[in-house]
């Protein structure tokens, strides 16, 4: 078996006037390894090559990226769901600042995170036990917890590219809608004021791009549909 | 919190709202013209001109391009913010087309209302 054909964005601002792509030749020995794995293949030969990894596990998010234009974490990515004719094109999550080769800047992506308040906000005094909650108020809370941070969804959202100074993106909003369906929060009504404007959530325009590739198989435009219901039904 | 003057509601949710009444408008309008077109293949000027000339059918229509311009407005707000980068650029276009939706909807009263 011939070997893989990678081609790696690279750029280094400091003596790169420009980014550029390289190509790499691994050898996987024919193993259906991950994406991650081909990458610290190919640090062996370029030890210069910069990308985040962290827990190698699909947990902490750190190694999002653009495999063969689909988004995704390459530590859970395993070649045969993304390589097409022994040829692999891999590069940074789309839409942010690149700080270095795979490395981008998410500063924004936090501040849109930061926006939306990701806390428990109760201002009635503290019971002597825990807040409690009934199972069926805990079961609203699947599929909005699991959320890594990983930025797939955002910076596959072409709304979150032309305004992410604005947009709050797939990501936030999810967190957003896990703290508004929290039957313990009762800053529901502030947290909905701050979403009506024609930026926050409503620059929304359902192509699912974010549901598309979630690594975790969250679904972001549901809860962007439950945050409209709420803004309805607290407006009309 | 993010604001906008130049939006058609001044809210998210009010435009929202808005494009989505609207659109089931149009889509109704359209549903109507299309079908009458197909169960009339032999129209004439004088069946067409006394359809219009029907006080619900100008109310029909009148509703129907007035659902247009907001839609319209709505829909083409949202297209100079995401593409049109440089303020002057976006502000001038935002005055041109919403210029331009409210000259066709007095054209289009004058034309109901006219013959």
């Amino acid at each position: 078996m011939s070997n893989l054909q990678v081609s790696v964005y690279r750029y280094n601002p400091e003596t790169d006037s420009a980014p550029y792509m390289q190509e790499f030749q691994v050898d996987t020995k024919g193993r259906d390894v991950m994406v991650l794995d081909v990458l610290h293949m190919m640090k062996e030969q370029d030890s210069g090559l910069a990308f985040r990894r962290s827990c190698r596990e699909g947990v902490c998010g750190s190694d999002g990226m653009n495999m063969n234009g689909k988004n995704g974490l390459a530590c859970i990515t395993p070649l045969s769901d993304v390589v097409k004719g022994n040829k692999l094109t891999l590069r940074p999550l789309p839409g942010l600042p690149v700080i270095r080769d795979m490395v981008v800047d998410m500063a924004l992506f936090y501040k849109q995170y930061e926006r939306i308040q990701p806390y428990l906000q109760n201002d009635e005094p503290a019971p002597a036990i825990e807040r409690l909650q009934s199972p069926e108020e805990r079961d609203k809370l699947d599929g909005l917890y699991e959320c890594i941070l990983c930025a797939c969804c955002s910076t596959s959202c072409p709304s979150f590219w032309w305004n992410p100074d604005k947009f709050v993106g797939p990501a936030g909003l999810l967190q957003s809608y896990r703290f508004l369906a929290d039957s313990r929060d009762n800053a529901t009504s502030e947290r909905l004021t701050d979403l009506e404007d024609p930026f926050s959530v409503f620059r929304c325009r359902g192509i699912m791009n974010c549901v598309a590739v979630c690594p975790k198989g969250l679904n972001p435009t549901r809860a962007i549909g439950k945050i409209r219901e709420m803004l309805l039904a607290d407006a009309t | 919190m993010v604001t906008n003057i130049t939006s058609f509601g001044r809210s998210g949710l009010s435009d929202w709202l808005i494009q989505r009444v609207s659109a089931v408008v149009l889509a109704l309008y359209t549903i109507f013209i299309v079908a009458y077109l197909l169960f009339n293949p032999d129209l004439d000027y004088y069946a067409w001109s006394g359809l219009f000339a029907q006080t619900w059918m100008r109310i029909f229509s009148l509703l129907a391009f007035i659902s247009l311009a907001a839609h319209a407005w709505v829909g083409l707000w949202t297209v100079t913010t995401d593409y049109l980068k440089s303020t002057n650029v976006r502000v001038g276009a935002q005055m041109l087309i919403i210029l331009a939706i409210f000259i066709y909807l007095v054209w289009s009263i004058q034309i109901l209302w006219g013959a």
